[in-house]
């Protein structure tokens, strides 16, 4: 540090007789370590005779290897890092105004997928855009509306729950089986789905309510696991392993169907040609909005009593007790509401493939819904949809990637790839940044101004 | 205190009756009985390890009692048997507001923030338990600024309206007993524990706690219980003192009586029956002193 105040021509002095001392220094102790790791060496010959070898040579290099890397890393890599640490304080320092996209980002992505079908449409035709509109759109929305329902317990509540795709499957089979055996229709469903799967996440609550932490992750495990296996084998109603199949088409709220052979088909309705796409980009567009929809009441809530309870509640449970709130209901309310989202997207999902078995459902899915939690920054909306675009049409675009074939060979099918890769990207993700893509936290009510809370004040939740 | 001093006519407003808490073999609190007076400042004092803190988690509901009553009288007169109620249906029915003695911040969300949740009874009905607010209600917005502006007399009163939009993990600690104390206020309590309000405060800390304190009492009539080892807090402010051993109640009275309690001194400082009177002796010398000081 003394170095600092010298003048320039001084300071380079000094610092290369300290990097030559300090260099002279790591050889001397190469040399204490390796002369008799490396320098000398024991083997039997042919006699079975032990005989030393001297290796001086090779120690040599060894010595040498660390007195030229320390002279180095402490003549040129020290500086240049402490620069270029410098150099980066002093541009945070400056903070420039937030650009546009930025700011405006959230915006900007509603109304680029509001545009992304027509847009699609009008580029690759109405077959091509099928790729875009369905494998990308509607998988990544299904995939955020999902992720911004466990975000309201994980993120805002902090209680870990492994098993939210219970709540996709009670809402998938809700549509699938109330459709199939009582002939209701999709936007009667809808609602109905939501509040069943509601219903569970209430029944799920009332026994983990004294949880916390890894105890309460294995039960929500358990649970997840208890609905796929009651799926499984109540084959009487849910046809087991085989699935519920030819579920229903939703209707654009029953004016126009999607059925060939409905008199009221939407093709014919506006004279174009029979074509599945125009299903598809409906149910874009539906899927979009139920996705905005449950952002809508996640704001809206997080700005309400119950959201600041939510909160709370992840902070610090005992202080919560002590000014009063009932933190049994407030555990539940976030159940309920983040199941009601889940069964939402399940009976979107049904009507999407329609078709539905146990093994959409499993424990993998699960994981997926809370790796974008995780990744995307807990709490946080914007991070969650990209990561979910990152994360889903990440794996989607591996499909895409055929030109991999022509580097590694006729054999390779990225796909296969997805987990690692999907791991590796975790990885990379949670060492660069901790908190997630958005790790800081918007408050919800200011007297001042709206500062964003910094990621390392809020806590991940216990329980 | 004119307006408050008639209100108060002095009647107990927590009534500690034969209170034991029993740890598996451990008897935390044998047989306390205490009182703590409307409008009073009550202070809980004691050796480590004597059972104060286990007789605040008993009142504000964290542990239920192996024995006793805990009984509350509101200024209305209504009556609540503490140790029935569960710990959060204390403080929104019974109006018993708590802080803790490490303390417990939402670290995570804003001053203003904390001070809000503070409020979550009032404005959950007013929101309509979040139905009616969902849609908009006027009603809940009208709760809303109101429920901000309470918030602001409390950051004004705790010091602390300047860094209202900082998170409350970023506080430095003085500041965050401060606010603790002013996030147990937002809850409107008639009774307020406080669990060592002055550890880990330096003198003119402490002092502005004292005003803290000796204000809430004034303007809103709040009695105050509270746990404390800063004898300058103690003394300077609380009206009756009560000494605990081991669970057991060794004194109760004035601060000036218990201060010349050889019992309590032989508690404090452990000394044997015969240096007892020369302890007392240097006690009034610094006493004296002290004094002088205030």
């Amino acid at each position: 540090m003394a170095t600092l105040s010298y003048s320039k021509e001084s300071a380079a002095g000094t610092l290369t007789v300290r990097a030559l001392r300090e260099g002279f220094y790591a050889g001397l102790i190469a040399l204490g370590l390796f002369v008799l790791f490396v320098g000398l060496e024991t083997t039997q010959n042919i006699r079975n005779e032990l005989v030393l070898n001297q290796r001086w040579g090779l120690l040599a290099i060894f010595v040498a290897v660390a007195a030229v890397g320390r002279f180095l890393g402490v003549a040129y890599v020290q500086p240049w890092a402490a620069a270029r640490k410098a150099a980066r304080a002093a541009v945070v320092q400056k903070e420039a105004p937030e650009g546009f996209f930025v700011r405006n980002f959230s915006k900007l992505a509603i109304v680029a997928l509001v545009l992304m079908p027509p847009v699609a449409v009008s580029l690759l035709g109405v077959q091509g855009s099928l790729k875009w509109v369905d494998n990308f759109g509607i998988q990544i929305l299904i995939y955020v509306m999902l992720a911004w329902g466990l975000n309201i317990v994980v993120g805002l509540a902090g209680l870990l729950d492994l098993g939210y795709v219970a709540f996709y499957a009670v809402g998938a089979y809700s549509y699938a089986l109330l459709s199939q055996y009582f002939g209701l229709s999709f936007w009667v469903l809808l609602p109905l789905a939501g509040m069943l799967a509601a219903c569970w996440g209430i029944i799920l609550g009332f026994p983990v309510l004294r949880l916390r932490g890894d105890y309460l992750a294995i039960v929500t495990l358990a649970f997840g696991e208890i609905i796929r296996l009651v799926l499984i084998n109540w084959t009487e109603v849910t046809k087991g392993t085989f699935g519920v199949s030819g579920i229903p088409k939703a209707s654009v709220f029953g004016i126009w169907s999607f059925d060939v052979s409905a008199h009221n088909n939407f093709a014919k309705a506006f004279g174009l040609p029979m074509s599945s796409a125009y299903y598809k980009i409906f149910l874009f567009y539906l899927i979009l909005a139920l996705a905005l929809l449950t952002a809508f009441v996640t704001i809206r809530l997080r700005r309400m009593p119950i959201g600041r309870a939510w909160e709370a509640l992840r902070e610090d449970e005992i202080a919560c007790r002590s000014l009063g709130i009932n933190t049994v209901t407030t555990k539940l309310t976030a159940f309920a509401t983040g199941a009601m989202f889940g069964g939402i997207a399940g009976s979107f999902f049904a009507v999407r493939q329609g078709f539905v078995s146990p093994e959409s459902f499993v424990f993998l899915e699960s994981a997926i819904i809370l790796a974008i939690v995780v990744l995307g920054g807990m709490g946080s909306l914007v991070g969650i949809a990209v990561a979910a675009t990152v994360m889903v049409g990440g794996t989607e675009l591996l499909r895409e990637m055929t030109f991999l074939k022509t580097i590694f060979g006729p054999d390779f099918t990225p796909e296969l790839y997805r987990m690692l890769i999907f791991g590796v990207a975790m990885v990379v993700v949670m060492v660069w940044k901790p908190r997630g893509f958005v790790g800081s936290r918007e408050p919800t009510a200011f007297l001042h101004e709206r500062k964003a809370v910094s990621g390392s004040f809020t806590k991940e939740g216990h329980g | 205190m004119a307006a408050g001093a008639n209100l108060m006519n002095n009647d107990p407003i927590l009534k500690v009756e034969h209170l034991s808490m029993r740890f598996g073999g451990l008897m935390a609190i044998n047989d306390l009985s205490f009182e703590a007076r409307r409008g009073d400042i009550t202070a809980l004092i004691g050796p480590n390890g004597a059972g104060k803190t286990t007789v605040f988690n008993c009142i504000t509901g964290f542990y239920k009692p192996t024995m006793g009553m805990i009984s509350m009288t509101q200024q209305s007169g209504k009556k609540f048997l503490l140790e029935r109620m569960p710990d959060f249906e204390i403080t929104r029915d019974a109006k018993v507001a708590r802080t803790f003695q490490n303390i417990r911040m939402f670290s995570g969300l804003t001053v203003l923030e904390n001070l809000l949740v503070a409020q979550h009874n009032m404005l959950m009905r007013a929101s309509g338990y979040t139905i009616l607010g969902l849609f908009g209600y006027s009603g809940y917005r009208r709760a809303k600024e109101q429920s901000i502006e309470i918030a602001k007399h409390w950051l004004e009163k705790a010091d602390l309206i300047e860094r209202a939009d900082d998170p409350a993990g970023d506080l430095p600690y003085g500041a965050q007993r401060r606010l603790e104390i002013a996030r147990a206020m937002c809850t409107g309590p008639e009774f307020l524990c406080l669990d060592e309000p002055a550890a880990g405060l330096n003198p003119r800390e402490s002092q502005a706690l004292n005003e803290l304190l000796r204000s809430i009492r004034k303007d809103t009539g709040t009695s105050i219980l509270l746990i404390e080892h800063d004898m300058s807090v103690v003394m300077g402010i609380s009206d009756h003192v009560i000494v605990l051993e081991y669970g057991q109640k060794i004194s109760d009275g004035t601060p000036d009586e218990v201060k010349n309690d050889p019992k309590v001194i032989a508690a404090y400082l452990g000394v044997e029956d015969e240096e007892v009177e020369e302890v007392i002796e240097q006690i009034v010398e610094i006493e004296t002193k002290q004094g002088g000081q205030i």
